[in-house]
C-alpha cells in the first residue's frame, strides 16, 4: 500500500511561494481600499490630556476613530480582559494604540498621522521586575503581578538533606523579537450582505473573531476572519491580530470601505509583542554521584503592560522549569509581572525557552562543581518510562529523552571532545587564537494545551467529500510555514486509503471551517491530526455503508486500498466513481467531530499538579563552537540534534522544524539584543535588530527517534516549539567550555565575553 | 519635491549650481533609506546614478583613479584594484548584500559621511586624493582633511565628489583591511582598520594606519605611526605600539558595541598586523 505517512511529500504550498505565484496581503489589489494606520503613545505611561487634530489639515479627506468610536466593548478577548483595542484615559506602554486614521493614499495617510498631536501628563514608569514588584505605581491589580504559580512535590526540606553538595545559579533573557518577513497585516472588507470580513496575516482565525464580536457588538454571522497565505509569524501573531483585526474594522465600518492596514518594520517592532525577559533562580540539592534530590526554582517573568498570554506563557514555562529530570523534591514558584513596556505574549516556545535555558545552564554547573561529565550527569537523572515528572505526571509511553541523550552523544562522540577541548583550552589560555568547545542540552516540550486546555476548548475538525473523489480537510488550523497544510492531508490521505493529491486544506475562514482551537501549542498535527483520523473512520464508514447498499456486499468485509473499495480479493469500485455516485444519490458527505482527550488525564490547575500535556516531545542539542579569544567572536560551526516526536509525518518538514527554531534559539543566544530602554525599543529595523543570516548557519546533524504515543496520529507528538527550547544552553554550554567564561545572561555578545574576561 | 535627471555631467554641474541644496542620489542605498524613514526632505534629488563618465576605474600612469560611481561590485572586480590595492576590494566585499554592492557607490560611501563607511579607512590609509567638482572647476582635496566632523564633509553646496586618485602602493609593501561586525554577513562594523607597512631588513620604513567606526570620522593613527617609523619590528615594538594607540582613538559606546569591546579589538587588530608582517618580514 502507498503510503504517504513517513515520506518527505513535498509542501502543497511550496510550489506557488518558491515561483512568488502566492498572493500575500501585500500583494492583493482591492478595489476602492483606503490605506489604515496608527498614532500611537510615544511615552511609556502617562494620561493623555488631549488629542490635537491640526485644523491645517483637512480632515474631510481622511476617516480618524478613537475608542469613542468602538461599538462594543474597548478590550481583547482573552484570558485577562485588561488590554483596551484604543487606549481612553492613560498610555501604559510606548507604542499603544490611541488613534487610527484611514485615508484614499499612503501619502495622505502619512499627512494625517503627522498632524495629530497627542498632549500627555507623563509620569514615572514601571520599567523591570524589581520596580514592578516594588509597588509604588500600580500597573495591574493590587501587586502588579499578571500570574503567578506554585508547583509543590514532595518536600524540599528532606531533599536538601539528602544532598551532599547544594549548588546556586542565576540566569537571565531579555527581550526577544519574532522577526517574522512579513509585517502584522490585515485588511477588512465591507460584504455585500451589510457584514465585514477581516482578513490577513493571523494564526488563529477564531481568536480574532471573538475580539471582533466583542468590539463590534455585533453577532457571529455579521463577520467572518480569514487567513491569507502568512509569510512568518513564530507566535507573534497569535494574539496581535485580535488588536489590528479590531483595528481595520473600526476604520471599514466608520469609513463603509475596504481598509487595509500593514505595519512599517518600525512600527511592527514598537507595537507588537515579544518574548518575555526572564529570571530564574534555581537552588539544587545533588548527591556526590550526580543524582538530583532537591530543586527550588524560581522564575520572573516581564510581561509588560497588559496580560495577553502571559498566564499561560508563564504556566507552561514553569512546568518545564525542572526540565526533563527526576527529582523527588521540587518547589517551583513563578511570577509574571506587569511594566510599561510593550506587552510580551506568545512566542514559539511560549515560555519554555527561558527556563530550558536556565535549567540546562544550571545542569553544567553543577557537573562542574561535582567534576562530572555533562552527559554523564544528564543521563543519570533523565526521565524515562515509569518516572513521574515535577507535576507528577506519570510517564505512560513515548519517552524517548534518553535515548536523544544517546544518540546525539555517540552521534559527535561528545564525551571525548568534550574533555579534549577541556584539557587543551586550559592548557592554551591567552596563546591560542581560536579555541573549540563543545556544549549539550536535553530538553522536551509538552503537547497541546496544559491540562484539561484541550476538552475545555471544544476542537471541532471535519472532511467533506467533494466531486471526483476530492477530500475537503475542515479545520481553523493555519498554514505558517510549519507545513500543517501538507502534514494534515497526509494523515488524511492515509487514514483513508487515498492517494494525498485527493486530499486539501480549505482556506482557515470563520465562515467555511469549524473552530479547531488555535495554531499554537505545538497541538496540531497531535490533536488536530489525531481528531482527522477519527473523522476519516468515520468518514470511510459512511461510504462504506453506501457502497454496501448499492453493490449489496458485506460491509464488515470492504476496505479502502489505494482510492478502491475492495472485499476480501475483489476490487468493488474505485474511489472516485464511489464519491460521484455518492454525490449524486445521497448527497452531501460531511463530517465534523470534537476532540476528546486520553480517558487517563487528571490536572488541578490550582496546584499545577497531575497530567499537563497528553505527551512530550523529547530532544537533545550537542554545539560545536570556536571562539576567537582575541575578538571574542563565536562561531557556531555544527549542531547535533536528536529528536523524539513519537512518529514523523514528514521527515523533511520535521528536519525543517529542527534547523529553523535552532537558528532562532541561535540568534537568540548570541546576537539578539531588543534594547528596551526606558520603554523604547531601541533596535527599530532589521538594521539594528541582528538575527542569523546563511552565513551564520552551522552545520546541521538531525536525528529522528520514534517513539509512538497512543493517542497522536500514527504515534505523532508535536514538534512547533520544541526546536527553539534546546539551542540556546548548548551553545552557551560550549562557549563555556571553549573559554572558560561562564556568561549566564544571554545574548552572549563579544562585548560581553571581553568584559566577563577581564574581570578574571 | 523636485527629480532632477541629468543625462551628462555638465549638464548635471549645471543643474547642482542652480540647486545647490540638492541632494545627490548615486545607488541609493543609503539616500532611499534616509528618505523613507530617515527623515530626509530635500526640496531636490539629483539622480547621478546615469552619468557613465564617473564609473571608470583606470591607471593614469602615477595614480590609479576611481570613478565616484564605481560600484562595490565594480571594484571587486577590477583587475587593478585586486593587482594594486586589494584591500579595498576586500573592504567593498563586506558591505551589506550582493543587492547593496551592485548599487553602492565609492562616492556614495564617503558622501554619506558614516564613521563605519567600509571603504573609508582603505581610502584613509592610502591617502587618496577626493576630487571634487562643480560648474567652476575641480580641485583636489585630502582624504586626511575631507571630513570635518561627524557625517560632515568639506564639500560645498554646488559642489559633487567625481572621483578619487590613489597614488601606487610602493613594491614589497603589506596591507590588510579587518572588519568586526555583529554577524558573518550583511553587517555594519563595530570595528574596523585598514594597515600598511614596509619592512625592510627588519625596520619599518613605511607605516600606515587607519580605524573606522572608532571616532566621529575615520581616523589615521598619527601618534602610533610615529611610534613604529624607523623602529624594528620586534614583539616588544609590538606591544608598545598596541598600548600606544589608546590614545588614538575614541571610541563610543552605541546600539552596536562598547567603546571597552571597540578599544580592545582596535589593539588585537594592530597586534596581528604587525605580528603577521614580522613573520613574513
Amino acid at each position: 500500500m502507498v503510503q504517504s505517512v513517513g515520506t518527505n511529500a513535498p509542501r502543497l504550498d511550496c510550489h506557488d511561494k518558491l515561483t512568488g505565484r502566492t498572493k500575500y496581503l501585500d500583494d492583493l489589489d482591492i478595489p476602492h481600499c483606503w490605506f489604515g494606520g496608527v498614532v500611537y503613545s510615544s511615552i511609556p505611561y502617562g494620561r493623555i490630556i488631549k488629542i490635537n487634530f491640526d485644523p491645517s489639515f483637512d480632515w474631510g479627506s481622511v476617516v480618524t476613530c478613537t475608542f469613542k468610536d468602538i461599538p462594543g466593548k474597548n478590550n481583547t478577548v482573552f484570558l485577562t480582559q485588561d488590554q483596551p483595542i484604543l487606549a481612553e484615559e492613560y498610555v501604559k506602554h510606548v507604542g499603544e494604540a490611541i488613534v487610527l486614521v484611514a485615508a484614499p493614499t499612503k501619502e495622505i495617510l502619512s499627512q494625517a498621522r503627522s498632524h495629530i498631536h497627542i498632549e500627555y501628563a507623563a509620569s514615572v514608569p514601571v520599567l523591570t521586575i524589581e520596580q514592578a514588584k516594588d509597588k509604588a505605581t500600580l500597573i495591574s491589580g493590587k501587586d502588579n503581578i499578571l500570574a503567578q504559580y506554585c508547583i509543590n512535590k514532595g518536600d524540599l526540606d528532606v531533599g536538601f538533606k539528602e544532598a551532599a553538595v547544594v549548588i546556586e545559579g542565576e540566569y537571565q533573557t531579555g527581550f526577544h523579537e519574532h522577526a517574522y518577513i512579513e509585517t502584522q497585516a490585515m485588511a477588512a472588507v465591507p460584504r455585500t450582505d451589510g457584514g465585514l470580513t477581516v482578513m490577513g496575516s493571523l494564526q488563529c482565525p477564531y481568536y480574532v473573531l471573538k475580539t471582533l464580536v466583542s468590539v463590534l457588538n455585533c453577532g457571529a454571522d455579521r463577520v467572518n476572519v480569514r487567513q491569507l497565505p502568512m509569510g512568518g509569524s513564530f507566535g507573534g501573531k497569535e494574539d496581535y491580530p485580535s488588536l489590528l483585526g479590531s483595528y481595520v474594522a473600526l476604520l471599514a465600518k466608520k469609513s463603509g470601505r475596504p481598509v487595509k492596514l500593514i505595519y512599517s518594520r518600525e512600527d511592527d517592532i514598537i507595537m507588537s509583542t515579544k518574548r518575555h525577559p526572564s529570571i530564574v533562580k534555581h537552588k539544587t540539592g545533588v548527591k556526590k554521584d550526580g543524582t538530583l534530590t532537591a530543586m527550588e526554582i524560581n522564575v520572573e517573568f516581564n510581561g509588560g503592560a497588559y496580560a495577553t498570554m502571559s498566564p499561560v506563557v508563564l504556566s507552561r514555562g514553569v512546568i518545564h522549569a525542572a526540565g526533563p529530570y527526576r527529582c523527588d523534591h521540587v518547589r517551583s514558584t513563578a511570577v509574571c509581572y506587569a511594566t510599561h513596556n510593550v506587552p510580551c505574549g506568545a512566542f514559539r516556545g511560549f515560555g519554555v525557552p527561558q527556563t530550558i535555558f536556565a535549567i540546562e545552564a544550571h545542569m553544567d554547573k553543577i557537573a562542574e562543581a561535582l567534576g562530572i561529565n555533562p552527559l554523564k550527569l544528564r543521563a543519570k537523572n533523565c526521565l524515562k518510562l515509569g518516572d513521574t515528572t515535577q507535576t507528577k505526571q506519570l510517564l505512560r509511553e513515548s519517552v524517548g529523552a534518553a535515548q536523544c541523550l544517546d544518540t546525539v552523544a555517540k552521534g559527535c562522540s561528545f564525551e571525548k571532545k568534550w574533555q579534549a577541548y577541556r584539557r587543551q583550552n586550559q592548557a592554551a589560555r591567552g596563546k591560542k587564537n581560536i579555541q573549540k568547545g563543545i556544549g549539550l542540552a536535553l530538553y522536551m516540550h509538552g503537547g497541546a494545551f496544559t491540562g484539561s486546555g484541550e476538552s475545555v476548548m471544544k476542537t471541532e475538525a471535519g472532511l467533506m467529500l467533494q466531486k471526483d473523489g476530492v477530500v475537503r480537510v475542515l479545520t481553523g488550523c493555519t498554514e505558517m510555514g510549519q507545513g500543517a497544510h501538507t502534514v494534515l492531508p497526509q494523515i488524511v490521505a492515509d487514514t483513508l486509503g487515498i492517494p494525498l493529491k485527493c486530499v486539501y486544506c480549505e482556506v482557515p475562514d470563520t465562515d467555511l471551517v469549524p473552530d479547531s482551537g488555535p495554531t499554537v501549542a505545538s497541538r496540531t498535527t497531535m490533536i488536530v491530526g489525531w481528531l482527522l483520523t477519527q473523522c476519516a473512520a468515520s468518514f470511510k464508514e459512511r461510504l462504506f455503508e453506501f457502497i454496501a447498499r448499492t453493490y449489496r456486499v458485506e460491509k464488515t468485509a470492504l476496505k479502502l486500498v489505494r482510492a478502491s473499495f475492495v472485499s476480501g480479493s475483489k476490487r468493488i469500485t474505485d474511489f472516485k466513481t464511489a464519491a460521484n455516485d455518492y454525490l449524486s444519490k445521497v448527497g452531501e458527505l460531511k463530517v465534523i467531530e470534537r476532540y476528546k482527550l486520553p480517558p487517563y488525564i487528571q490536572w488541578d490547575p490550582a496546584t499545577h499538579i497531575g497530567d499537563a500535556y497528553p505527551a512530550y516531545s523529547w530532544a537533545a542539542d550537542v554545539a560545536e563552537v570556536s571562539v576567537d579569544m582575541d575578538t571574542f567572536e563565536v562561531t557556531v560551526d555544527k549542531m547535533t540534534i536528536a529528536v523524539e516526536l513519537g512518529r514523523a509525518i514528514n521527515p523533511v518538514l520535521v528536519k525543517g522544524q529542527m534547523e529553523g527554531g535552532t537558528l532562532q534559539a541561535l540568534g537568540w543566544a548570541l546576537m539578539e539584543d531588543m534594547q528596551i530602554i526606558n520603554g523604547h525599543p531601541q533596535n527599530k529595523n532589521l538594521q539594528t535588530y541582528i538575527i542569523p543570516t546563511a552565513r551564520d548557519i552551522p552545520d546541521w546533524r538531525v536525528h529522528i527517534i520514534e517513539e509512538p504515543f497512543s493517542y497522536g496520529p500514527m504515534g505523532a507528538k508535536g514538534i512547533g516549539e520544541l526546536p527553539l527550547d534546546g539551542g540556546a544552553p548548548a551553545i552557551v554550554n560550549a562557549i563555556y567550555n571553549a573559554t572558560g567564561l561562564r556568561i549566564t545572561e544571554i545574548p552572549v555578545t563579544p562585548e560581553k565575553l571581553l568584559r566577563q574576561c577581564a574581570k578574571l | 519635491m523636485r527629480f532632477l535627471n541629468p543625462s551628462n555631467l555638465h549638464e548635471a554641474l549645471t543643474l547642482l549650481s542652480k540647486f545647490p541644496d540638492c541632494k545627490i542620489l548615486a545607488g541609493g542605498t543609503d539616500v532611499c533609506v534616509q528618505l523613507r524613514g530617515g527623515g530626509l526632505k530635500p526640496k531636490a534629488i539629483l539622480n547621478i546614478w546615469g552619468l557613465n563618465e564617473l564609473k571608470n576605474i583606470r591607471d593614469e600612469g602615477r595614480y590609479i583613479t576611481i570613478g565616484a560611481l564605481s560600484t562595490h561590485t565594480d571594484i571587486i572586480r577590477s583587475p587593478l584594484i585586486h593587482k594594486h590595492i586589494p584591500v579595498l576590494a576586500k573592504a567593498c566585499r563586506t558591505i551589506g548584500a550582493v543587492q547593496v554592492q551592485n548599487r553602492g557607490t565609492i562616492g556614495g560611501n564617503v558622501m554619506n559621511a558614516s564613521p563605519a563607511g567600509d571603504t573609508l579607512p582603505v581610502l584613509m590609509a592610502y591617502a587618496a586624493d577626493v576630487e571634487v567638482t562643480s560648474i567652476a572647476g575641480q580641485r583636489w582635496v585630502p582624504f586626511e582633511g575631507f571630513f570635518t566632523g561627524y557625517r560632515a564633509t568639506v564639500v560645498r553646496p554646488g559642489e559633487m565628489v567625481t572621483g578619487f586618485r590613489i597614488a601606487w602602493p610602493p613594491r614589497g609593501e603589506r596591507a590588510d583591511f579587518i572588519k568586526i561586525g555583529s554577524r558573518k554577513a550583511i553587517t555594519i562594523s563595530k570595528v574596523m582598520a585598514c594597515f600598511r607597512a614596509r619592512i625592510e631588513h627588519k625596520k619599518i620604513v613605511g607605516i600606515s594606519i587607519a580605524f573606522g567606526s572608532v571616532a566621529p570620522v575615520p581616523l589615521r593613527l598619527k601618534q602610533t605611526e610615529a611610534f613604529l617609523m624607523g623602529r624594528v619590528l620586534t614583539h616588544k615594538t609590538i606591544d608598545e605600539a598596541v598600548n600606544k594607540l589608546a590614545s588614538d582613538i575614541t571610541p563610543i559606546n552605541d546600539i552596536r558595541s562598547t567603546a571597552d569591546y571597540r578599544r580592545h579589538c582596535c589593539g588585537v587588530f594592530l597586534r596581528r598586523f604587525l605580528l603577521e608582517s614580522l613573520c613574513v618580514s
